[in-house]
């Protein structure tokens, strides 16, 4: 029971939930950047919602397998193909041996995963089979997939019936004019008031610069800080900080310039003001974000972003009930 | 020393300990921290302790964000009291200062340096007020550093130097950061110290570089078998400069397996070295080398 890469795709990694625990030491969580498209196609072949599975970016590989296997694609709209024909996203499908699984170009979305009945078979390193390629750590030998590689699978868990779907009402994305609400906080006080308002009224566009570790955008005003004398140890540009731990989804603006919202293989630390931070429930849309895409941020209250999380779990929730 | 705290998002509580770097601030937050672990505060699932700030992620659905943040400064009233003695580790990094392979890479990106004519040791050593490279490297390897926060990337160290505030070195970082460090660069930013853990974007100046391994996933090298990372939070550096024939031997011992670091233990009191840094610095050197 086996996968064969024939083509890896741009960077498609080996992912499950995330590695919690060590990011004092600078290893972050890592795992799927949009974790309810992961556990979703999980749930859809009959594995536990944290199985490893891969996760492929904007240009999907293309795969022989070595015997039958249950599959599911979720997350962006990247057509699935066997051996040529076009299948349904988000739905159960069955595959034989020796078939290929191959994919069109996409249509929406960032980031597909693509789940196989028992899982991907790579070590757990640190609690998790999640790759950190930045530390060579975990997934497939610590890096993104290559042709050639040869991935074993673990033996199918629970049966579930081919065609099975996910309702499309269940499949959350970023849309079409995507929002993201943050918490504004950290060393928001380093700007001024008005570029603080500025900052959420402006409509900012993802850069080419988008990545596991951090989202880079572009297209708002710049930010103009409030004056002072340097901290001992910070630096001498007025985004400086003494290093800091960064939280994940953290908003940092070195410069006052290009916002970057770090993700899932986040540095851990660094010496930039950040203004506060994107919500729990909306980091996996960041996933789903293509560069050159529209979006805006959206100041909420900490009450707004537990309801918002609650929403999410409700989500999640339904998805588990209608498998 | 005024503690000030932020939610980071919903699962973060970020708490600057102090605006401003000191070993003071460093210390403050090492002991909250500490405390915050021993706790064992159930919703709790990361404690991360930085150079003058640290930040723990929680599960809001186990604890109220809100219970958590009284629950944290409750804390801070605790660890005030502890004394600052810490027992940790003196730990000796051989470093090949001025050495072929950083030299190669400040040359690649000289064009995003603050000085393009000359070498990131030569500059260092102007704006810090030295006459000569060797005085600077002198300096630099003269006294013991704590490691003040380890992160950025895996097992990465940042590095405070263990002298009064006007004789520590610092130095802007690059004015672009660079696509590439090598690995094992001892780097200089501010006024911290770094040793690149991984290969990879930096924008510290370089001085020179280790053959001692500080991080391997593969876990092979004999001393990072039981764990892939080799610093924490609270160890002490002393850097000791090796020439090339040196260098060479260390990363032969590294690659066959008989190299092993010298490391000792040693108590370090704040109180201690805020009265006398000299005296405490002389002392843990004794303590390195046996006398």
């Amino acid at each position: 029971m086996a996968l064969e890469i024939l083509k890896p795709g741009l960077a498609t990694t080996v992912q499950d939930l995330g590695r919690p625990g060590y990011y004092h030491l600078g290893i972050p969580v890592s795992g799927g950047m949009d974790r309810l498209s992961l556990a979703g196609a999980n749930l859809l072949v009959g594995n536990e919602e944290g199985d490893a599975v891969l996760e492929a970016v904007f240009l999907g590989p293309e795969i022989r397998f070595t015997s039958d296997a249950v599959i599911a694609v979720t997350g962006a709209e990247l057509p699935v193909k066997i051996d040529g024909v076009e299948c349904p996203t988000w739905t159960t499908l069955g595959i034989k041996a020796d078939q290929v699984l191959s994919f069109g170009f996409l249509k929406a979305g960032a980031r597909a995963y693509i789940a196989i009945s028992g899982g991907v078979d790579v070590p757990v390193v640190l609690g998790s089979r999640s790759t950190y390629p930045l530390g060579a750590l975990g997934g497939y030998r610590g890096r993104k997939l290559e042709a050639g590689d040869v991935l074993a699978l673990f033996p199918a868990k629970r049966p579930v019936a081919v065609g099975t779907a996910i309702a499309p009402e269940l499949r959350r994305g970023p849309g079409a004019s995507p929002v993201l609400r943050v918490l504004p906080g950290l060393y928001r006080h380093r700007i001024t008031a008005e570029a603080g308002k500025g900052f959420f009224e402006d409509t900012w566009k993802v850069a080419p610069e988008a990545d596991r570790i951090g989202y880079r955008f572009r297209g708002g005003r710049p930010l103009e800080f409030v004056p002072r004398e340097p901290p001992f140890g910070a630096g001498s540009d007025p985004s400086n900080i003494v290093d800091s731990c960064y939280p994940y989804g953290s908003i940092q603006i070195p410069a006052g310039a290009e916002p970057i919202v770090l993700h899932r293989d986040a540095v851990s630390g660094g010496g930039y003001f950040m203004i506060g931070a994107v919500i729990s429930a909306d980091m996996d849309l960041i996933g789903q974000l293509q560069p050159n895409q529209k979006v805006r941020f959206s100041a909420v209250t900490m009450e707004e972003a537990l309801a918002a999380r609650k929403d999410a779990r409700t989500t999640a929730a339904k998805i588990r009930e209608s498998i | 020393m005024t503690m000030r705290y932020s939610f980071g998002g919903d699962e973060h509580i970020f708490v600057e300990v102090d605006e401003e770097m000191s070993l003071d601030a460093f210390f403050k937050s090492l002991s909250i921290t500490n405390v915050v672990r021993d706790m064992k505060i159930a919703g709790v699932t990361e404690i991360c302790p930085a150079n003058a700030s640290f930040q723990i992620k929680y599960d809001p659905d186990v604890i109220a964000p809100e219970s958590l943040l009284l629950e944290l400064q409750r804390l801070e009233g605790l660890a005030d009291s502890n004394d600052s003695t810490l027992a940790t580790r003196i730990i000796e990094v051989p470093v090949y200062y001025n050495d072929p392979w950083t030299h190669e890479t400040q040359m690649r990106f000289r064009e995003r340096h603050q000085d393009p004519t000359g070498t990131d040791l030569e500059y260092a050593a102007r704006v810090n007020g030295y006459a000569t490279v060797d005085d600077f490297i002198a300096a630099h390897a003269g006294s013991p550093w704590f490691v003040s926060m380890v992160g950025f990337v895996a097992g990465l160290p940042f590095l405070y130097q263990m002298v009064e505030r006007n004789k520590q070195l610092q130095t802007p970082k690059y004015l672009r950061p660079r696509t590439d460090t090598p690995k094992l660069t001892i780097g200089h930013g501010g006024c911290f110290g770094a040793v690149y853990s991984v290969r990879g974007a930096g924008g510290y100046q370089m001085f020179g570089i280790t053959p001692m391994p500080i991080y391997d996933p593969a876990q092979e090298i004999s001393y990072l078998r039981d764990f892939m990372i080799f610093f924490k939070p609270g160890d002490i550096v002393k850097f000791k400069p090796v020439d090339r024939a040196e260098y060479d031997t260390v990363q032969a011992a590294v690659a066959d397996g008989t190299f092993v670091p010298l490391i000792k233990p040693v108590t370090f009191s704040l109180d201690e070295f805020k009265a006398n840094p000299a005296a405490v610095n002389a002392k843990l050197l004794g303590v390195l080398h046996g006398a």
